[in-house]
């Protein structure tokens, strides 16, 4: 037991009357002018700490958790590539950290040319007429795709059109984001090879088909060989097509989303444009289209007209679906994709996808070659594949989330599992370009480790982590207790 | 080669280990005709020290104004450990917390985030955060339309006193899901929302209403009245409001008998910078009976195998990634980094801290209304209490033009209100926080006397 043991909150450090006082400005009179009716009558229950204390706190608990900058992450799916320190350090310059969202474009053309810059880049990479930076994430990316294909074809007058096609196997937020633009969701089968199921799109699509949302490379890991004739079947129907761009970093310089016949696209710029995660976010989800969907971007957006760069907004875009966040988005983020996006240069953003694909063709051929199942052994991985552990299961009674467990305790962070739902007891493996052949070998060296230890003992995995912070966590009871925040009272 | 690190050997032995001869072939399913050309619009690649130079250049470009506006960003001091920490890999490239046991750092922090968040508001739960203040309240009426299940109708009554970029995202949020966001009207003599209102634009029925405190234009608004009202014809209350205020105006879960239901917010003023607009983060806090029905992430505290304390995500139930088009949003990633400065600045200010930021804040706004009103040509369009934002109306030179004259003078001088208030004329919206000192209010009057004087 110490002073610091496991479990202790940043109000269990607090003394009554204990304050930062450096950090704060000098005692204030009391207000007279305000009625008591308005006021405030107690304080908020806010921790009480010295400045080294809370910074003793907060940097004690980074260090309960792993990191791109401390473990390999191979979190299929969320492309854990390095984030270049010079992306952080020169979007955070005191220029753009103390510009105000409503300053005139007069006030300031550093922030804004670095905007419209990115926009143009952006375009030219996937393959599209333009490009809106409004969106705050990938999810209001979708959001903001799908609703321009809504007004697209309300704008015709075409209004039976009421469903979205989505793949069984896209990531939860597409039918999320189709059903918050008021769409009916439609599933389509994948078929034993990963691709869509082209008999049951023809089957499925309609005078009701607003389009369809698809990732290419797909979320099974494997590039999908049908997009043309896909293109052609929604396109033929009436329908547009979406582009989820969470794995264009497989393709990055190599294929262009606009080439393939997409209308509308979203993209991750904390994924393939590598800004930080963040533990959770901020990310950023920018928009491109199509000339027929150029109308209805999202505002706000730089334009450069005669010499000086300015935002479009309503006045200027009277069909726009509207703005998404209160200002510009997430605007220091895409300083940092701005930033990482001129240090890669052309040549640099092609080995973007040239060595993600290598590093994730390695570990997948490697893995096999140990006795591995895949997912999907006839085809080449794209930027990640699948493996599935259900022999393991069936032979050691292991489970996907045993292994995943015990990958804490060696290292390195667990890749997604059970992610996507059709593949049993499945890990989703993204190893990204940045990685070293030592780090991927390695990676193969403790899958086999943990291999061996569930023939010899199972029970190591079943309770793994052992050498965490923490062992497995209770989430049943976290769901029922519904315990949400510490309070003076309960603690 | 940028960020890659591949020797040759490394990508002859990785090839052969495939059993292929080229990077290339791993392409090879991808049909000749789609493959990309030529990126010419692209630039080569810098190094670092020339996009260092080129940054620098940029950002010298920006200036550096005394910033007197608000209008949804605030200037405030942050305390420097806060982004020193923050910028730690272990919480910058970290990503959301799925493996809780490897992630205990981050969930822990937003735990307290939640803690932190919910004694402000004097509410019971938080959630982890969403996009921004305006996304967050668009996300709110979608919840109080699920939550609300005596509610005839999915009504909306929306001030005109809550920020128009706030109406406008919510707007653009809702707009396909059937909502309807009925406004309220704004009394120009008072600049609150007339009590009445509440009642004729239909709040039977509703839905909710929604409560903005402070409101846009700096007014306080009568928020006991319109949550009793609002409550008794059955509707829900969401609350909007400035978290700094919060250390001296009466929290959302006080107002009224019950206190509002939902509270959203931007959490931009603790400890976020300015940085153009974002990234910030929407904050929404309720009742622990509606936590079921909340969008994003929550953390929630619970035990491991020994019986130690640790925390999970949960009530994923309602999340995207578990229930797919039944979801009660479709937020996947959210602003979390932002959170863990929000949660250091409140705990480096706790609350005698923010009381100060506050009292300052509002006692520089007081002050400066007060000289403004001796100057000609100049009156402020309310005399009712405030906290830290007030307009005033120019009789003369249009707003626009003043406004530029107070940018060549070094000065962000305010909002330009006429646009979105019409019906307030030729006024700008003021905000002092305690960064803004005596000399900076007298340099903003004297330019101002200058530039109205003519």
């Amino acid at each position: 037991m110490g002073l610091h043991e496991t479990g202790k909150v940043i109000f269990d450090y607090g003394r009554e009357g204990r304050a930062a006082g450096a950090q704060l400005p000098p005692p204030a009179p009391e207000p007279s002018d305000l009625p008591d009716t308005l006021r405030r009558r107690g304080r908020p229950a806010l921790p009480e700490v010295s400045e080294l204390q809370a910074v003793r706190h907060y940097t004690r608990l980074s260090q309960k958790n792993f990191s791109i900058d401390t473990n390999f992450y191979p979190l299929g799916s969320c492309t854990m590539k390095h984030n270049p320190r010079a992306c952080n350090a020169l979007a955070m310059l005191p220029q753009f950290l103390g510009r105000h969202p409503l300053a005139p474009p007069g006030a300031g053309q550093g922030f804004l040319a670095c905007m419209h810059e990115l926009q143009e880049i952006l375009a030219e990479v996937t393959g599209m007429r333009r490009v809106s930076l409004a969106p705050a994430a990938g999810a209001q990316g979708e959001f903001a795709g799908v609703s321009m294909i809504r007004a697209y074809h309300d704008a015709r007058g075409d209004h039976e059109r009421t469903e979205i096609l989505v793949p069984d196997a896209a990531h939860g937020t597409n039918p999320a984001s189709a059903v918050m633009c008021g769409y009916r969701v439609r599933e389509l089968p994948t078929d034993r090879n990963g691709d869509v199921d082209l008999d049951a799109l023809r089957a499925a699509v309609g005078p009701q088909t607003a389009g369809i949302m698809l990732t290419n490379p797909s979320t099974v890991g494997v590039f999908e060989r049908h997009i043309s004739e896909i293109a052609t079947i929604v396109h033929d129907a009436g329908g547009l097509l979406y582009y989820d761009g969470a794995n264009l970093n497989a393709i990055l310089g190599k294929v262009r989303p606009g080439d393939m016949g997409f209308d509308v696209i979203h993209l991750n710029l904390h994924k393939t444009f590598s800004t930080p995660h963040g533990g959770g976010g901020p990310g950023a989800g920018p928009v491109g289209v199509r000339e027929t969907l150029l109308p209805y971007l999202p505002i706000p957006i730089v334009t450069h007209e005669g010499g000086r760069y300015r935002w479009l907004e309503e006045a200027d875009c009277p069909h726009s679906i509207g703005r998404m966040t209160a200002f510009a988005g997430n605007a220091g983020v895409l300083l940092r994709a701005y930033v990482y996006i001129r240090m890669l240069g052309q040549e640099g953003m092609v080995r973007v996808g040239e060595y993600s694909t290598l590093n994730a063709n390695y570990l997948m051929h490697r893995l096999q070659a140990e006795g591995f199942e895949l997912a999907f052994p006839r085809r080449r991985a794209s930027h990640e594949f699948i493996v599935t552990l259900k022999r393991e299961h069936d032979a050691y009674g292991g489970t996907a989330m045993d292994f995943a467990k015990r990958m804490l305790d060696y290292g390195v962070h667990a890749p997604t599992m059970y992610f996507p739902l059709l593949v049993p007891e499945c890990l989703l493996i993204e190893p990204t370009e940045t990685e070293t052949r030592e780090e991927i070998d390695a990676f193969v060296d403790i899958l086999v480790a943990i291999r061996e230890e569930a023939s010899r003992d199972p029970e190591i995995l079943h309770e793994a982590p052992h050498t965490l912070p923490v062992r497995r966590l209770d989430e049943v009871r976290a769901a029922k207790e519904l315990h949400l925040r510490w309070s003076p009272e309960t603690g | 080669m940028p960020f890659i690190p591949h020797t040759e050997p490394d990508v002859r032995e990785m090839l052969a280990a495939i059993g292929v001869e080229a990077i290339d072939e791993l392409f090879d399913e991808i049909a000749p005709e789609l493959r990309t050309g030529q990126l010419d619009a692209i630039p080569e690649g810098l190094p670092e020290m020339a996009v260092t130079r080129l940054m620098h250049e940029r950002a010298r470009a920006e200036g550096d104004m005394l910033c007197m506006t608000g209008a949804g960003a605030y200037p405030h001091h942050i305390p420097q450990a806060i982004w020193q920490l923050v910028g730690r890999g272990e919480y910058y490239s970290a990503y959301t917390p799925y493996q809780a046991e490897a992630s205990q750092g981050t969930l822990q922090v937003t735990y307290e985030f939640q803690s932190m968040m919910a004694a402000l508001t004097a509410t019971e739960v938080a959630n982890a955060s969403l996009y921004d203040g305006a996304s967050a309240l668009g996300e709110a009426t979608l919840m109080a339309v699920r939550a609300n299940r005596k509610a005839k109708s999915k009504r909306i009554l929306l001030p005109r006193s809550v920020h128009p970029r706030y109406r406008a995202v919510a707007g653009t949020v809702v707009g396909n899901q059937g909502l309807e966001l009925v406004e309220l009207p704004l009394d120009v003599e008072t600049g609150r929302t007339p009590l009445e209102s509440v009642d004729s634009a239909g709040a039977e029925g509703a839905a909710a209403v929604v409560v903005p405190q402070p409101n846009f234009p700096g007014c306080l608004e009568d928020v006991d009245a319109l949550v009793d009202r609002a409550h008794a014809a059955g509707a829900l209350v969401i609350a909007v409001v400035n978290p700094t205020s919060l250390a001296l105006l009466r929290p959302p879960g006080e107002w009224g008998e019950r206190g509002a239901d939902i509270v959203v917010g931007e959490g931009q003023p603790l400890g976020i910078p300015l940085s153009a607009g974002g990234p910030y983060f929407g904050f929404l806090c309720t009742r622990k009976a509606m936590a079921r029905q909340m969008p994003g992430r929550v953390v929630g505290r619970t035990v491991d195998t020994q019986g130690r304390t640790g925390y999970v995500m949960t009530l994923r139930a309602r999340e995207q990634d578990i229930r797919r088009s039944k979801a009660t949003s479709n937020i996947c990633t959210n602003q979390g980094l932002m959170v863990t400065a929000a949660t250091l600045y409140m705990a480096l200010m706790g609350a005698e801290g923010l009381e100060r930021v506050a009292r300052h804040s509002h006692a520089g706004a007081v002050a400066l209304r007060a000289a403004l009103a001796e100057l000609d040509g100049v009156e402020p369009v309310f005399d009712g209490p405030l906290f830290h934002e007030f307009a005033v109306r120019l009789d003369g030179p249009p707003v626009a033009e003043v406004l530029d004259g107070l940018a060549a003078r070094g000065i962000l001088g305010g909002f330009a209100l006429e646009p979105d208030y019409p019906e307030l004329g030729n006024s700008l919206l003021l905000c002092t926080t305690e960064l803004h000192t005596e000399a900076d209010r007298a340099a903003y009057v004297k330019a101002l006397r200058e530039l109205v004087a003519g």
